[in-house]
């Protein structure tokens, strides 16, 4: 088993190659395909939780501060947010898998969750594996 | 005195004679009984454990299920703690060992069906592999497995598995640093190395090779024993390790075997011999890139073996390793002082 991280980005066009249909920010959505779309990753957490594949998953707040050590005595230097960097993460979700295939079936599932009219909305999900133990090979 | 003796002696020892053979027929029931019955005590138990490990390994089962059902259902872990030994939060543990045991139930299928000791053996490495954290520690698990199977099954390569492990083992104190750093296998102070556990394996792996029926786990405990047996990094038998290697090779033929064979040229017959070999190992094999810097940088090519090192630490499976071989690159990418 290995840990992946995945990343999901509030800009849903971000990623190796721009999504036209994805553009259109959630809060332009309808109600209801806002619901259906949370409850889409709802189900997808539970059903990786059945398969004993969750490990945790957060939704993070769209303000992102950059800060800084300011030097010794002096307070922390702040700067951003950045509302235009491609990297705003909008949330994580910790898997452990049986490998990296697995992982890649997980992450495409996640980003099969419905957008406006329904449709998958296909977004760039970033997989991302944990660095962990050294396992024994020296023999 | 009774009315009639003589009657009265007849009944009574006609009652004696009697009660005679109640006795007899009575003590014989309980000696049939005993021997019907199988000895009591460890043996039954041990049995069950074997029973159960089997049964844990099962084919249908991926081998990462099979070594959490093994360590709930052979070790006697709770779910909690081979959950932390995992890092994984206790509901998904528990989840990922009731998928298990779901799938062996789907199966149907008993373990005197399946017995693949073959499997049961990689099961126990894989554990032994997966290190530790938490209370729980999977390596000192999996060699307390591979004891009670050593002592029920008549397999050498079961023998040559535990003493793979032990020999790991005897040298995990000195793998890391204080600050959690690489320590590599030339490097290590081999004083600390656990003197027991070597002599054990040694000892246990000379008895399954004098079986004559040689396998892939009794091999790699040979190439462990030949570095365990070694005073100094120095007088490490390299010949006798490339020749383990080639053994090796023709029965399991993996990249990875290739790989560190090449390694192992390297030290026995030069760097360019060494590298000749490397020439036959796929690209894309985990550690090529490392072994390919380290048996250039002895070549002299420092240059070329300090972009490989960088190369090589940028696709490091673990922390630790990344660590070591970025600081390698920056050794040799350092102007001399």
């Amino acid at each position: 088993m290995a840990k992946y991280l995945l990343l999901k980005h509030y800009r849903r066009s971000s990623g190796p190659a721009p999504l036209p249909g994805t553009d259109l920010p959630m809060d332009r959505w309808t109600e209801q395909e806002v619901s259906d779309h949370l409850r889409f990753m709802d189900d997808f957490a539970e059903q990786l939780r059945e398969r004993g594949e969750f490990v945790d998953g957060q939704a993070l707040s769209p303000e992102g501060t950059f800060v800084r050590h300011g030097g010794e005595g002096r307070p922390p230097v702040t700067d951003g947010p950045f509302a235009e960097i491609k990297d705003l993460i909008a949330g994580w979700m910790i898997i452990d898998v049986e490998n990296q295939e697995r992982a890649y079936e997980a992450a495409a599932e996640l980003s099969a969750a419905p957008g406006p009219g329904g449709e998958p909305i296909c977004e760039w999900l970033e997989v991302r594996p944990f660095l962990t133990h050294v396992p024994e090979t020296d023999a | 005195m009774p009315s009639d003796p003589h009657a009265w002696l007849v009944t009574v020892a006609w009652r004696r004679w009697l009660d005679h053979v109640r006795s007899e027929a009575a003590r014989h029931r309980r000696e049939r009984a005993d021997l019907d019955q199988p000895p009591p005590g460890p043996t039954e138990q041990a049995d069950d454990t074997l029973h159960l490990l089997f049964l844990c390994c099962h084919p249908a089962l991926t081998p990462s299920s099979a070594v959490a059902l093994t360590l709930r259902a052979v070790g006697g872990l709770t779910t909690r703690q081979i959950a932390e030994a995992y890092l994984v939060p206790e509901t998904t543990m528990g989840q990922r060992i009731s998928r298990a045991k779901r799938t062996m139930a789907e199966e149907g299928l008993s373990a005197h069906e399946t017995r693949d000791l073959g499997r049961v053996l990689r099961v126990l490495y894989l554990m032994f592999n997966e290190g530790y954290s938490g209370e729980v520690d999977l390596a000192a698990e999996a060699i307390r497995l591979a004891r009670e199977l050593v002592g029920r099954t008549q397999d050498p390569e079961a023998d040559g598995l535990l003493a793979l492990m032990l020999l790991h083992h005897s040298r995990r104190g000195t793998r890391f640093s204080t600050d959690g750093s690489l320590i590599a296998l030339a490097d290590q102070d081999r004083a600390q190395w656990d003197a027991g556990l070597i002599r054990e394996a040694v000892d246990l792996l000379q008895a399954a090779l004098a079986t004559d029926r040689l396998g892939e786990f009794q091999i790699q405990a040979a190439i462990a024993a030949l570095h365990a047996d070694a005073p100094t990094a120095d007088q490490t038998d390299w010949a006798q390790i490339v020749g383990w290697y080639d053994e090796l090779l023709t029965v399991t033929d993996s990249p990875v075997v290739a790989l560190n064979r090449a390694v192992a040229v390297g030290e026995a017959d030069g760097p360019q011999a060494g590298l000749r070999a490397l020439a036959d190992v796929p690209e894309g094999i985990p550690r090529r890139e490392a072994a390919q810097a380290f048996l250039l940088e002895r070549t002299g090519a420092t240059t070329q073996a300090a972009r490989l090192y960088a190369r090589a630490a940028a696709r490091a499976s673990s922390t630790a390793e990344r660590d070591h071989l970025t600081k390698q690159a920056a050794r040799l990418d350092s102007p001399p002082a």
